[in-house]
């Protein structure tokens, strides 16, 4: 049996107060300085830690809110004149797509490298948009089940990453011939280039030595050149018309590089496969509304190895009116190459809108072979996206001052959480291969199915 | 309880009665968490005019004092009273009163159990009634935007029966399977779910206790062994067997009339029952015969369990080992819920439990609770529709839980094809609980109700905790008869798979009933 993945992470504390979502306790007039609410109903210790914190404070920008919400101290209040709300700072986190919730729970878990664990039922949404519109299943009784994070069992979450066969064909029964390169990573993970909308701190070095720590490969502009020459195989340079070449002895110690689509690209690929005939490359196709016929368009070429479709930062079609969302696009995409018969010999790696490690599970059930994510991992450094990220303008996670350390430490922490939770998934669907996860809607149940097969039987046409 | 076969129940100890009887049970804290909020500005001449004319109690001047006492907040109707004639505001000779929606109202609830919801049900356990109209609370739905919140009843303009009160029976029994153990009947549509101790204090599963004997219905130790001080209740415990097998003995097995194998639960379903290492302690890990200060996961699956006969052979186990008890099976909601329901059945069961994904929890991961296996409303029809298929829904009965808020959930759970309820967290909001979701680690809650810590554990007193949960069922209760009369239905087995008197919000529910 292989050895078992592990990432090994430390607990990274935050560099700025946590900004909690109930922070702001109004205390009236009238205090009769019982301290009932300091030593008495705050099981936390908030109010002395908040004193102790402001004591300490070295600059005005950042209050204490770190309150759990509990109303103990509101509901003991000698005088009831505490008034517990939600704090603004909370509320102004991320934008419709990337909420609050999200910011909060990377962080979290950038922290602590823990699969977030929490009393009382689900506190959310009926069903919502996006992924949010379906849900895994789990094994019972009926079907085999498997052991998640706790139990003795392995559960594989590697990929490969590379053209595959339909079928073997054997050299005078000898030897199987002709097989072509293939990458594997252990976990359906990439990460992708820095989001262009994100761009004030400069993270390459970072995200290298992450890519590194975690055995993961991130996808790196071709300017880029490692500090350390043996990350190279954890880098896979972006390529396109008007980037700075790569030198082909460097280019000859990666396994994976990433091109820009074009009509010229199947020259492309002999070009680079000259120069290293071992390397696996992906193509990166934006998800216009030509994108998913792009795809499935160079999935058909016979040259084509791994094909990256990349939505908008929330997951949605770029530059369309009405636009889909990235779990469409891939089922749409996975369907037709599998009607087409060539599914298997793609490998599809998605990304965009992948905020929640969920997010990783569901794209691959609903037909890519992996996942590429980078708005996560800056998030994971206490960014808000505030999208302020402008020469001149004032950062509020003061990211460039962030210290190498720190980032690669909170961004693996992250990279760990996530794998524990995919596991924790497929643990309960009864999955031992992320490999056969891709695809396999057999594990999901959707929204609009479950919606048609319960009331739509009983109530007739949606309104 | 007279006829119990000669192997069982070797350490029977006297049986508590508990009176159905609804007393006042106030808030245990201070200031109770208001809707809206009374301003007295410094115009006021304290001219007792307010006190006069509100109808709720809102102002209050003790006798023989000359100021009046902070303005009961939470008695207040808000803006709605101006109608009344009774409005405080508009009487003060100095206008001196100002109300206002309490910003500190936003803060509390969520989409499941919005602030109306819980305030409600807060009202409900204070006063054993259904709150007031004039407090406008919307305790009927969530607002999560789908399932049982998009879902509400066809009620006629008049009922098609006129029934009293006496005449509506809500019992529901337990034991279809005709197979020679006892026919238990329980009095209400509903018992209380499997809540440990190390998940939930003393206090708190003696209260739930306390209240099944009230009601003829039961309560569930969860998994977490069985209390000595539990023992008075034997008659209305459920135990678990789950697949951390904490505490479980023959003994304990042979206490009950209802055994339950815990297959999963649906705020985790597909992973093992957590308990975080600071919620063990000693006495936690006493019970659970594990070391004290350590996690504690259950396993997940059961091992011994890869398949209907392996179902069956547990079932045959217990069975054995106490001859009078009913088995329940408490499964999650998998795409193939009917078949393990079907499966459950043919395996010996008499009660499959379904937990759907929305349901509670001590604690569980973040995305266990939001991603995995459907919501109940999906998972009673399918399952209701299946066995009926198969020509066994008589013969088993079909419960559900994971989401069951009110007293309308279950008579929507009902309607959809439920036998009738497990209810787990509105217990906890009756008990004060505001889901601030921090049950799960530390010294555990923060309010005293899911904390196995001593000192938090004090704040809350068997009696009160005990009458609470009785004035929620009562009112529970009321509102299930009223929705029941309306619908001119004399039982809530009648009830039972009436979708016909459902409609959903979302739908155009054009479809002609079926004859």
């Amino acid at each position: 049996m292989p050895e078992k993945y592990h990432i090994k992470t430390q607990p990274v504390p935050p560099r700025r107060p946590r900004i909690g979502k109930h922070g702001v306790v109004d205390w009236r007039e009238d205090c009769a300085r019982c301290h009932n609410c300091v030593k008495k109903a705050c099981v936390y210790d908030r109010y002395r830690q908040e004193a102790d914190y402001i004591q300490h404070l070295s600059e005005v920008a950042a209050l204490f809110f770190d309150c759990m919400g509990c109303f103990s101290c509101v509901q003991d209040c000698t005088k009831g004149i505490l008034c517990l709300s939600i704090n603004p700072e909370y509320e102004k986190l991320g934008n419709r797509y990337w909420k609050p919730d999200i910011i909060k729970t990377t962080w979290l878990q950038a922290e602590t490298a823990k699969i977030p664990v929490s009393g009382a039922g689900y506190r959310g949404p009926f069903s919502g948009l996006g992924f949010d519109s379906m849900w895994t299943d789990m094994s019972e009784i009926v079907r085999p089940t498997r052991d998640g994070i706790h139990g003795r069992e392995y559960i594989s979450t590697s990929v490969d990453i590379g053209r595959k066969p339909s079928y073997l064909s054997l050299n005078g029964n000898k030897s199987i011939a002709g097989l072509p390169p293939l990458v594997s990573i252990p976990m359906p993970l990439i990460i992708d280039l820095s989001s262009p909308a994100h761009t004030l701190p400069k993270l390459d070095a970072v995200i290298e030595q992450t890519a590194a720590s975690t055995g993961l490969i991130a996808i790196m502009d071709s300017s880029y050149r490692p500090a350390d020459e043996a990350h190279l195989e954890n880098i896979a340079f972006y390529l396109c018309p008007d980037s700075a070449p790569v030198p082909d002895a460097m280019l000859r110690k990666t396994r994976l590089v990433e091109i820009a689509d074009s009509p010229a690209v199947a020259k492309r690929i002999k070009e680079i496969k000259k120069i290293h005939p071992q390397i696996v490359i992906a193509i990166r196709v934006e998800l216009t509304a030509a994108g998913i016929g792009r795809a499935i368009e160079l999935a058909g070429l016979g040259d084509v190895e791994v094909i990256h479709v990349v939505a908008d930062a929330n997951g949605n079609e770029l530059t369309a009116q009405k636009p889909r969302f990235l779990k469409e696009m891939i089922r749409q995409i996975h369907t037709t190459l599998i009607e087409k018969g060539i599914r298997d010999e793609i490998t599809l790696m998605a990304g965009g809108g992948i905020a929640l490690p969920e997010h990783m599970a569901k794209a691959i059930i609903c037909g890519a072979d992996l996942i590429t994510i980078n708005l996560p991992l800056l998030v994971a450094l206490e960014c808000h996206l505030c999208d302020s990220c402008q020469p001149g303008t004032p950062c509020p996670a003061k990211l460039e001052k962030i210290n190498r350390a720190f980032a690669v430490g909170r961004m693996t922490n992250l990279i760990a959480a996530w794998h524990d939770q995919l596991i924790e998934l497929m643990g309960a669907m009864g999955m031992r291969e992320a490999r056969r996860l891709r695809g396999d809607v057999g594990r999901a149940m959707f929204f609009e199915n479950l919606e048609e097969e319960t009331f739509g039987k009983l109530f007739g046409a949606k309104k | 309880m007279n006829t119990l076969p000669e192997n069982t129940l070797k350490t029977r100890v006297p049986q508590e009665v508990v009176k159905r009887v609804v007393k006042p049970a106030p808030s245990r804290y201070r200031n109770e968490i208001a809707k809206y909020i009374v301003h007295r500005s410094l115009a006021c001449k304290r001219c007792g005019k307010c006190v006069e004319v509100c109808e709720f109690g809102v102002h209050d001047r003790k006798p023989g004092f000359k100021y009046f006492a902070e303005p009961h907040h939470h008695l207040c109707i808000g803006p709605s009273c101006e109608k009344s004639g009774h409005y405080c505001v508009a009487q003060c000779p100095n206008g001196a009163l100002q109300i206002r929606e309490n910003p500190m109202y936003r803060a509390l609830g969520d989409f499941r159990w919005t602030a109306d919801l819980i305030l409600a049900t807060w009202k409900m356990a204070e006063t054993g009634a259904v709150p007031a109209a004039a407090y406008d609370y919307d305790y009927e739905c969530g607002k999560s935007g789908g399932g049982f919140d998009k879902l509400r009843f066809k009620f006629p303009k008049t009922p098609p029966v006129k029934l009293t009160e006496d005449q509506i029976d809500t019992s529901i029994s337990l034991n279809k399977r005709n197979d020679g153990r006892p026919e238990i009947k329980i009095d209400l549509p509903w018992y209380g779910g499997g809540m440990s101790f190390g998940s939930v204090s003393n206090v708190t599963q003696l209260s739930k206790a306390r209240a099944a004997v009230a009601f003829n219905t039961f309560t569930c130790t969860g998994e977490g062994g069985y209390m000595e001080r539990m023992r008075p209740y034997d008659d209305h415990m459920i135990t678990q067997v789950a697949t951390g097998l904490f505490g479980v003995r023959e003994e304990t097995i042979q206490r009950v009339p209802i055994v339950e194998f815990k297959y999963a639960q649906g705020a985790k379903p597909g992973l093992g029952g957590h308990l975080l290492g600071d919620k063990n302690t000693p006495a936690v890990a006493r019970m659970r015969e594990a070391v004290l200060g350590i996690s504690l996961f259950s396993p997940f699956p059961f091992h011994s369990v890869y398949s209907i006969e392996d179902h069956m052979k547990h079932i045959d186990w217990i069975k054995h080992v106490n001859r009078r008890a009913l088995i329940s099976t408490k499964v999650s909601t998998p795409t193939d819920v009917d078949m393990v329901a079907v499966g459950s059945y043919s395996a010996g069961t008499h009660i499959v439990h379904l937990d759907g994904g929305y349901g509670g929890t001590g604690a569980a991961p973040d995305i266990a609770k939001k991603n995995i296996a459907m919501p109940i409303e999906y998972a009673i029809g399918k399952v209701h529709n299946f066995l009926t298929d198969e020509g066994v829904r008589d013969k088993v009965t079909l419960i559900a839980s994971g989401g069951i808020r009110s007293a309308y959930d279950i008579a929507k759970a009902i309607a959809l094809g439920a036998d009738g309820v497990v209810i787990g967290t509105a217990e906890l909001v009756a008990l004060g609980c505001v889901r601030c979701s921090r049950c799960e680690s530390g010294r555990g809650c923060p309010r005293g109700i899911a904390t196995t810590d001593p000192e938090l554990a004090a704040k809350m007193d068997l009696d009160w905790g005990s009458q609470r949960l009785i004035n929620l069922y009562t009112a529970w209760r009321k509102t299930l008869v009223g929705i029941l009369q309306r619908l001119g239905l004399r039982s809530v087995a009648e009830l039972r798979g009436r979708t016909d008197l459902l409609m959903h919000l979302d739908y155009k529910n054009d479809v002609p009933a079926k004859k």
